[in-house]
C-alpha cells in the first residue's frame, strides 16, 4: 500500500515483527517517494520529504532526497522552509556540492522580515557551513549580529562561532561586534556571546589582548550570577544558570593564562565560586570542576591551588562514579605541574584500578604512571605489577612499555631493575615490545656482576613456563650467551629446591621450546642462535653431537630464514679454527642517550645524522624501531635486525659476531672473516664509468657504479666526495640518498666526514635492485663550508645507462 | 578495536596498536584538528539499540557515521547503570544518560566538561519534557522533527545557544503558530483570488 502519511509509515515500520520485514517496507517506500519527486508532485513533497528523514534516520539511504529538501526551502511557506532546512541539516554535510546552492536561500532568508525564518537560516548555517559559504555569508552574520532581536543576536553568534572556526581569516570581520556582545542582559546571548569569544581568544592573540580588558566585566556577570537569588528563568536546582558560569570560567581561563594582571582580578571570584558551590548535584560539581581547571590554569594564588586540589580530592572520594571519573581526569593535567599534592591520593587511585568501570580504570592507570617517582617506585610498581596480572589485554602492552620505562628511569638498583623486568615478561611477556626487550638484554649484558643471577632467574622461569614470547625470546637469548655461567652456578633455587642444571637439561629446555605449540619463526631463530652458541660454551661432546643434530634436522626447514642459519650453523663446525672465536660473547653495548632511552620510542626516522650510516629517505625500514647507531655496532639493531642496516665496512672480529645474529645479511654464508670483507668491500670487477651527480659551490661528488660481484642484483655505487675549489674544509658532511621503492639501499659509513680543500673522501652505497629498473637517487648533501655556513640540498641522479643497472 | 582505527587514521599509520596507548593524547591527530570543545554529535537510541534521533555538528564520514551509531549503541547498552557516564570512545568522549527506555548520548571533545555536557542533556530532557508534556519514547518517534528543532533551538554548532529552558519552548510553539498563521492566511487569499 503506498502513500502513507508520515503517521502511518511509523506506525507501519513499528508493526514488522522483522529486520527483513521492515527492509521491504522501507524500500517500497523509498520507491514510492522517489516516482513521485519526478512527477514534481507540490502537494506531496512535504510528506514525502519528511517520511524520508526518518528512514534516513533509521539508517536507509536518503541521499534523493537533497534536491527536494532545497526545493522545499525555496517555498514561501514556513512549514515547507522549516522542512527544508531541517532536511538539509540531516541529508548535507559542508563537503557536498549541493550545498553551494544552498547558499543564495541562506542570504534571502537572512534578511526574511519573520525572526523564526532568520533563526532557521543562522542555525542551518551554524551547523553545516562549508568554508566558502562562510566567506559568502560572513557580512550578512555579521550584519545579523547587531541585531535588535534577541533570538537572532544570539544564534548569529554562534554562527560567527562557526565562521571562524572555518576559516579564521574572517575573525577581524566581527572583533568590534563581538564587544557588545559582552554587555548583553539576555542569558542567551551572553553564552552565546561568551562562547564565541573564548573561541576568537584562542585564535587571535590580538583579541586576546583586546578581551583581557573585559576581565572586570565577566567577574561581575560571574559574581552576580553566584549572589543572585532564586530567579525562576535560570535557575537549575538551586544554581542560577550553570551552563553561563561554565562558559564565564573558560573565557576567564583563557584570558587569564599566562597574564599576572588578569588573573589577580578573578582571583577573588574564583575562591567565592570555589567555596561557595553546592557540591552536592551534579550542577554544582560541573561549576566546580571547571573553576578548578581555570584555577589551575591562570598564575592564581598559590592558597587557591590548594583549594582547587583538595576540591578534587573531595571528588575522588565522591561515591558517584562520574565526579571520580572527572576527578582522576583533571589530576591527571594537574600532576605534571605538581606532583606532591596529588601523591597523598595515591591509594585511592591505586583502589580505582580494581573499579568495575573501564573508563575509571583507564585513567586511574594513567595516573599511577604520572604519580611514580625515585620514593615511591617500589610500591607503585608491585601495586601495578599485581593489576598487571589481571587487567584487560588492551591495557598490557602499555602497561609493560610504561613499567619497564618507570624501572629504567628509578630502580633504586640493578637487581631490582632485572627482577621487575623479568616480572613484567613472565606476566605479560605476550604483550611487550621490541624495544623493551631489547633494552632488557643490553641492560643484562652490562650488568655482568648480575649475570649469574639472571641467567639462572630465566632458566627457572622458562622451566616453567614458556608461553610468554618475550619472555623465551630473553631467555634463550641469555642461556645463549651465558650458558657457561649458568653451568658454572652448578646448582640453584626454584622453589625453594636446590636443583642441578646440566648440559642436557639445557638442551632439553631448548628442544621443549622448539617443539612447544608457541614456538614461531623468531623464536627458532633465536633457539638455533643460542644453541650454536652453547656448542662453544659446553664441553660434553655428546651434548654438543646432540646440538648439532638439532641443528642439522632445520637444514630442512621450509622458513628460508631458518633453513639459512642451520645451513650456516652446520658449516661453521667444520672450520673449527675459527668457531670458537665467532661464537665469543657478544661485546656489551654502548650507553645510550639518556633521553633515548627513558622516552618511548615513538619516533619512525631512522637514521643518524652525524654519520648518515643508516638512511632512510624513502622510508626502507619496516619497523617503527627508532634504533641509533651511535658510530658503533649496535647489538638491538642486530639481534632484531630485519631492518637494512649499515654493515660496518672493518673487518674486525667483532664484526663477525654479530653478523652472527645479523638475519639478513649474507656475509656469514662465507664464515671467514677475510671472504666477509671481500664480498663487502668488493672491488668493481667491472669498471664503468664515473658520474657527476653534484658540482656546486667548489664541492664535487662522483658515482662510480659497478656490479656486485656476489650478486648480479645488487649495485655498488662508490661515492667520492671531491673539495675541488671549496676554499676551506668541507665539514660534518653528511650524504644521504634514498632509491625507488622497489629496491633496497644499504648506505656504508663514509671515510671521513670533514674534507681538507684538495682531497677527497668516499662512502660506499649498495642498492638492491631485483626489479632491474633504473637507479634513480635522490641525494641530499648537508655540509659545512664554514662554522657558521650550512649548506643543505636536495638534488636528484638518474643517469646511469641500462647497461650498469 | 576497529572503530578506534577508523576514527582516527594517522594513528593507525603511526604502525603498532602500542603507538596508541603509548603516544599521550595530547598531540594526537584529533586533538590538532580539533583543539575546539565542542560537542560533535548527539544520538538518541531506545535501549534495544534502535536510534530514535541523531545529529552531527562536526564532520564525519558516512562510514564513521555509521561506526558510531552501531558500535556505540552497543558499548553503552553494555555498560552497567552504576558505571559513569563517560565512555572513552576512540580519541573522542560519549557522555551518556539513560531516561526511562532512552539514552541521550552526546559526542564530545576531551577536554570539554563533562559534567557540563551532562547537564546540557538534562536540560534537553527537561525541555522536551516540557513541550510535550511528560514526554515518552513514543512521543520522540512520531514527533521526531520536532525533537530536532527542540534540539536546535537547544544546541547549534556543537555549542549551547539557550539557557532557559521556557525560552526554548517558547520559540519553538511560537514557530509552529505562525506556521498555522501562514497556512491559514495563504489558504485565504487563495480564496479570495478564486471568488
Amino acid at each position: 500500500m503506498p502513500y502513507y502519511r508520515l503517521k502511518d509509515l511509523i506506525k507501519a515500520i513499528r508493526a514488522c515483527k522483522t529486520a527483513a520485514d521492515e527492509r521491504a517496507v522501507i524500500q517500497k517506500e523509498s520507491a514510492t517517494i522517489r516516482t513521485s519527486f519526478k512527477e514534481e508532485n507540490n502537494d506531496a513533497r512535504h510528506a514525502n520529504v519528511a517520511k524520508l528523514l526518518y528512514i534516513h534516520m533509521l539508517g536507509y539511504p536518503a541521499h534523493f532526497g537533497q534536491i527536494e529538501c532545497l526545493k522545499l526551502v525555496a517555498s514561501n511557506r514556513f512549514a515547507d522552509k522549516r522542512l527544508g532546512y531541517l532536511g538539509i541539516m540531516l541529508l548535507l554535510d559542508e563537503n557536498q556540492e549541493v550545498l553551494t546552492l544552498v547558499t543564495n536561500s541562506l542570504k534571502n532568508d537572512m534578511n526574511h522580515s519573520n525572526m523564526y525564518i532568520v533563526g532557521l537560516a543562522l542555525c542551518t548555517l551554524g551547523n553545516i557551513s562549508s568554508p566558502e559559504m562562510a566567506r559568502d555569508l560572513c557580512a550578512e552574520v555579521e550584519k545579523l549580529l547587531g541585531s535588535t532581536n534577541t533570538y537572532i543576536r544570539k544564534k548569529a553568534a554562534l554562527c560567527a562561532m562557526r565562521i571562524i572556526r572555518k576559516v579564521p581569516d574572517l575573525q577581524e570581520n566581527f572583533f568590534s561586534r563581538a564587544k557588545s556582545l559582552l554587555n548583553d542582559r539576555n542569558h542567551g546571548v551572553l553564552l552565546t556571546g561568551t562562547t564565541f569569544i573564548t573561541e576568537l581568544c584562542h585564535q587571535n592573540s590580538e583579541a586576546l589582548e583586546t578581551f583581557r580588558k573585559a576581565v572586570p566585566l565577566l567577574v561581575r556577570h560571574m559574581k552576580s550570577l553566584v549572589t543572585a537569588g532564586y530567579s525562576p528563568e535560570h535557575d537549575v536546582t538551586g544554581v542560577t544558570d550553570p551552563f553561563l558560569q561554565v562558559k564565564i570560567l573558560r573565557l576567564l581561563r583563557i584570558l587569564g593564562k599566562g597574564d599576572s594582571e588578569a588573573s589577580e582580578a578573578m582571583n577573588d571570584i574564583l575562591a567565592q565560586v570555589a567555596t561557595n558551590t553546592e557540591s552536592a548535584k551534579n550542577v554544582g560539581n560541573s561549576i566546580l570542576y571547571e573553576t578548578v581547571q581555570t584555577i589551575m590554569e591562570i598564575q592564581s594564588e598559590p592558597g587557591l591551588r590548594v583549594l582547587a586540589i583538595n576540591i578534587l580530592g573531595k571528588f575522588l572520594t565522591n561515591r558517584d562514579n562520574n565526579i571520580r571519573y572527572v576527578a582522576l581526569t583533571t589530576l591527571n593535567k594537574t600532576v605534571s605541574i605538581d606532583a606532591n599534592p596529588v601523591q597523598r591520593h595515591r591509594n585511592i587511585i591505586l583502589d580505582c584500578l580494581r573499579d568495575g568501570d573501564i573508563s575509571i580504570r583507564r585513567r586511574a592507570l594513567e595516573l599511577a604512571f604520572a604519580l611514580i617517582n625515585e620514593s615511591n617506585v617500589r610500591v607503585l610498581t608491585r601495586e601495578l605489577l599485581a593489576f598487571l596480572e589481571v587487567a584487560d589485554n588492551e591495557f598490557k602492552q602499555g602497561m609493560t612499555t610504561k613499567i619497564c620505562l618507570a624501572a629504567d628511569r628509578f630502580a633504586p638498583n640493578k637487581r631490582w631493575h632485572i627482577d621487575t623486568v623479568l616480572r613484567v615478561l613472565k606476566l605479560a611477556g605476550n604483550y611487550v615490545r621490541e624495544e623493551i626487550l631489547s633494552n632488557f638484554i643490553r641492560l643484562i649484558v652490562l650488568t655482568t656482576d648480575l649475570n649469574a643471577y639472571t641467567v639462572q632467574k630465566l632458566y627457572a622461569a622458562l622451566k616453567t613456563d614458556i608461553s610468554q614470547e618475550s619472555l623465551t625470546l630473553a631467555g634463550v637469548w641469555v642461556i645463549g650467551e651465558y650458558g657457561d655461567i649458568l653451568l658454572k652456578g652448578g646448582s640453584f633455587e626454584e622453589e625453594e629446591i636446590v636443583r642441578e642444571v646440566t648440559e642436557s637439561d639445557v638442551v632439553d629446555l631448548m628442544e621443549s621450546i622448539l617443539a612447544g605449540p608457541y614456538a614461531n619463526q623468531v623464536t627458532r631463530g633465536f633457539v638455533l642462535t643460542a644453541l650454536m652458541k652453547l656448542t662453544a660454551r659446553f664441553t660434553n661432546s655428546v651434548v654438543i653431537q646432540r646440538i648439532q643434530a638439532n641443528l642439522e634436522r632445520f637444514s630442512t626447514s621450509i622458513e628460508v630464514e631458518i633453513q639459512q642459519r642451520a645451513v650456516e650453523y652446520n658449516n661453521l663446525f667444520k672450520v673449527e679454527s675459527i668457531r670458537p672465536a665467532i661464537l665469543e660473547r657478544m661485546p656489551a653495548p654502548e650507553v645510550k642517550d639518556e633521553t633515548n632511552t627513558n622516552r618511548p620510542t615513538d619516533d619512525v626516522a631512522v637514521g643518524n645524522s652525524e654519520t648518515g650510516t643508516l638512511l632512510d629517505l624513502a622510508g626502507l625500514s619496516n619497523s617503527g624501531k627508532a634504533v641509533e647507531t651511535k658510530n658503533t655496532v649496535d647489538i638491538l639493531e642486530d639481534i632484531f635486525g630485519n631492518v637494512a642496516t649499515a654493515v660496518p665496512t672493518t673487518s674486525s672480529k667483532k664484526d663477525d659476531i654479530m653478523s652472527l645474529f645479523d638475519i639478513p645479511n649474507n656475509t656469514t654464508t662465507t664464515a671467514t672473516s677475510n671472504k666477509a670483507t671481500t664480498v663487502l668491500g668488493a672491488k668493481p670487477a667491472n669498471p664503468l664509468d664515473s658520474y657527476t651527480a653534484y658540482d656546486e659551490n667548489g664541492f664535487k661528488i662522483t658515482l662510480d657504479p659497478s656490479k656486485d660481484a656476489s650478486s648480479p642484483n645488487v649495485l655498488n655505487i662508490m661515492v667520492t666526495f671531491h673539495n675541488v675549489a671549496v676554499g676551506s674544509q668541507i665539514q660534518n658532511l653528511l650524504f644521504q640518498a634514498a632509491v625507488h621503492k622497489t629496491q633496497k639501499l644499504q648506505m656504508q659509513t663514509p671515510s671521513s666526514t670533514n674534507i681538507a680543500p684538495g682531497s677527497t673522501a668516499t662512502q660506499l652505497i649498495r642498492v638492491a635492485n631485483p626489479q632491474k629498473t633504473n637507479v634513480r637517487l635522490k641525494l641530499r648533501i648537508v655540509y659545512q663550508t664554514s662554522p657558521d655556513t650550512k649548506i643543505d640540498e636536495i638534488t636528484e641522479f638518474s643517469g646511469f645507462p641500462q647497461e650498469v643497472w | 578495536m576497529a572503530v578506534l582505527e577508523d576514527l582516527c587514521p594517522a594513528l593507525k599509520s603511526l604502525g603498532s596498536s602500542c603507538a596508541r596507548y603509548v603516544v599521550t593524547r595530547i598531540g594526537t591527530p584529533w586533538q590538532t584538528i580539533l583543539s575546539v570543545k565542542m560537542i560533535f554529535y548527539v544520538v538518541i537510541f531506545s535501549r534495544h539499540g534502535k536510534i530514535r534521533l541523531k545529529k552531527w555538528y562536526h564532520f564525519f564520514s558516512e562510514r564513521q557515521k555509521t561506526l558510531i551509531s552501531t558500535e556505540l549503541t552497543t558499548l553503552i547498552l553494555s555498560r552497567k547503570r552504576s558505571m559513569c557516564n563517560v565512555l572513552e570512545f576512540g580519541e573522542h568522549k560519549v557522555i551518556y544518560k539513560r531516561y526511562a527506555s532512552l539514552y541521550f548520548a552526546a559526542g564530545i571533545d576531551w577536554d570539554e566538561n563533562e559534567l557540563y555536557v551532562l547537564e546540557v542533556i538534562h536540560r534537553y530532557v527537561q525541555v522536551l519534557d516540557e513541550y510535550f508534556g511528560n514526554v515518552c519514547e513514543l512521543d520522540i518517534i512520531y514527533n521526531f522533527d520536532k525533537a530536532y528543532q527542540v534540539l536546535d533551538e537547544l544546541i547549534m554548532g556543537g555549542e549551547m545557544q539557550e539557557p532557559s529552558r521556557k525560552a526554548i519552548v517558547r520559540h519553538v510553539t511560537g514557530f509552529e503558530k505562525f506556521c498555522e498563521l501562514d497556512v491559514i492566511t495563504t489558504n485565504l487569499k487563495n480564496t479570495v483570488m478564486l471568488s
